[in-house]
């Protein structure tokens, strides 16, 4: 081999791996962009009537976001209701008879078709099912397609955990006479619960910077939105609505509501994976 | 007499199983159900239009003529402009985390990268319209139209909203996804296979080439698809700095539209059945579109995970 030859390749060795290393920090930096960015501008547009007010009408300055903050929090109860059930039934049932059976098989493709569908698509879907028959957008209408968003995560992270309780425990129990319906609720499920709720709360973050499923089935409200059959304004609407309009102090609020939204989701987040992290190594 | 009953099948388990059953049921249900809905919603258009929809070029409402080229193109050129750009970085990123990062760097970046997964897109179009669309206006398209200008792609005047912005903006948010998948896949390239091209003196980007790279091809080629079906689907961001017009412009720097942002943003001010329902079958067509690319995606990265189980 020529010297030439090796230097050839030694240099493209170093070349290509710091490459790769270049490409790592510009992605990092890409994220610590984002998040020094939405937190520089939105700590200085955060204020407290921002978490008290209404919005003011287009053109006087000042309000806030109350009604959207109130409005986020009933669409993700309303998605919890319909989203954790089916979700964490669906997942017992793929991990207590489903392993290796047809319908085992179908769910989980299913589940994998649904977790696919794009946002938008859903959204039409729930105003199909929901805001047509009615006659009106709603906080239920809204509800209803994060919920069904919620439901193949749920599936498979609940699946996930529960695969991981030993085969051992179960035979324990069911040795010791328990019936089958207890093994699972008393035995194996208490057993893999941390995980579960962890996963179901990585699901609900994810929803909760959901917009687009919003736009035409909870839609948005300046007011107080009362019950669940009337339109309700929601934090990432209410981003969306703000950024796109020509006001300076529409821009300032939406700032101030990406941060606050962006805290809560990142915060499941950091929160759900420290918790997973802890499981899986203890 | 009890004491013969099978054990553990008691009218309870019984109850519990056909509970857990209907469940599932009805998780299968849900997705057909929404394949029903949209098809069962856009009968208008299908009618009205046949297949001719899926390569008209007129959109225009008023007359209500509709078609969806315009808005077909426009999700593909911006998908594949955001590959284009997340796929080697996304790869660079996954070999770096993979190859050369000990554990205790590994780790923590690849939670900071899928972290990039979690922003929510309305959060990006935030951070789009005003930090990448003024950049790109002053910056980097006045740079590439005296770099590149004699390409047709790189003609015209800087907006700063248009296709080249919403590429840019869907690569950062889909090259976690590359990232996550591809790392994964790597790290189940059996170790005999660089262990055999190190013994024969191979640098270790030799390695990476000739060993780990090619073993991992088609599960790469799986998170590719992945990262594809998001941007396929991805609205909000999109929707917020792509410039929102249904025309075909071969520049880069002209505004466009595609089938997500069209639904989210004409679906609430849609007058007439036929526009609603116009909508609606773009849905669909995405619809069909998003499962078709993340189908074949899980066939390829689940062809790598037992292709690994053989051969270890």
């Amino acid at each position: 081999m020529t010297p030439g030859l090796l230097v050839r390749r030694r240099l493209a060795n170093v070349l290509m791996l710091s490459l790769t290393g270049v490409c790592t920090a510009l992605v990092l930096g890409v994220l610590f962009f984002i998040l020094g960015y939405i937190t520089y501008h939105g700590i200085s547009a955060l204020d407290w009537d921002f978490f008290t007010k209404l919005p003011k009408p287009v053109g006087e300055k000042g309000g806030g976001m109350a009604n959207a903050i109130v409005g986020t929090v009933k669409l993700l109860a309303l998605a919890s209701l319909i989203g954790v059930p089916i979700g964490f039934l669906g997942g017992v049932y793929l991990s207590e008879y489903g392993r290796k059976n047809t319908l085992g098989f179908l769910m989980r493709y299913a589940a994998d078709i649904l977790n696919g569908i794009p946002s938008i698509v859903m959204g039409i879907f729930a105003y199909t099912i929901v805001v047509l028959p009615m006659g009106h957008f709603s906080t239920i209408a809204g509800g209803v397609a994060l919920g069904i968003m919620m439901i193949p995560i749920a599936v498979r992270s609940t699946e996930e955990f529960l695969k991981l309780v030993p085969a051992s425990i179960r035979e324990a129990a069911l040795a010791l006479g328990l019936h089958e319906w207890k093994v699972v609720s008393f035995v194996v499920i208490p057993t893999a619960f941390r995980g579960i709720v962890t996963g179901i709360m990585l699901d609900l973050a994810r929803v909760a910077g959901e917009t687009a499923p919003l736009l035409f089935t909870a839609f948005s409200n300046r007011f107080w939105s009362r019950g669940w059959f009337e339109p309700t304004a929601s934090l990432p609407v209410m981003i969306y609505t703000y950024a796109v309009a020509p006001y300076d102090d529409w821009h300032r609020q939406a700032w101030a509501a990406g941060m606050v939204l962006l805290m809560l989701v990142l915060g499941a987040n950091i929160l759900a994976r420290l918790v997973l992290h802890r499981q899986l190594k203890g | 007499m009890a004491m013969f009953r099978r054990p553990g099948v008691s009218p309870a388990d019984r109850l519990f199983r056909a509970t857990v059953f209907t469940v599932a049921i009805s998780v299968l249900l849900i997705t057909g159900v929404i394949a029903f809905e949209l098809v069962r919603n856009s009968r208008l258009p299908i009618e009205k239009f046949g297949w001719g929809f899926l390569w008209g070029t007129t959109w225009d409402p008023v007359a209500e003529q509709f078609g969806a080229l315009p808005f077909l193109y426009g999700t593909l050129v911006s998908s594949g402009l955001a590959l284009l750009i997340a796929v080697p970085v996304g790869l660079g990123v996954a070999i770096f985390l993979s190859e050369l990062a000990p554990r205790w760097l590994s780790d923590p970046v690849t939670f900071l990268v899928e972290l990039l997964a979690a922003i929510p897109s309305v959060i990006y179009g935030l951070v789009g319209i005003f930090v990448l669309v003024p950049l790109v206006r002053n910056v980097l398209e006045p740079f590439l139209s005296g770099a590149l200008g004699f390409l047709p792609l790189f003609r015209g005047a800087p907006y700063g909203v248009g296709m080249l912005t919403a590429g840019l903006l869907l690569a950062m948010m889909v090259v976690p996804f590359v990232v996550s998948v591809s790392r994964e896949i790597l790290m189940a390239v059996p170790h005999s296979q660089r262990e055999a091209v190190l013994s024969l003196g191979a640098t270790q980007w030799e390695m990476v080439r000739i060993a780990v790279l090619p073993y991992a091809r088609s599960g790469i080629m799986g998170s590719v698809f992945l990262a594809l079906a998001r941007a396929l689907g991805e609205t909000m961001a999109v929707t917020m700095v792509i410039g929102n017009r249904p025309e075909i412009r071969l520049s880069l720097f002209e505004p466009g539209y595609t089938m997500a942002a069209v639904i989210a943003n004409e679906f609430t001010e849609a007058t007439s059945d036929l526009y609603v329902q116009t909508l609606i079958e773009i849905g669909l067509v995405l619809f069909a579109v998003t499962i078709l690319v993340n189908a074949l995606a899980r066939l390829l990265i689940y062809n790598v995970f037992t292709k690994v189980e053989v051969r270890e």
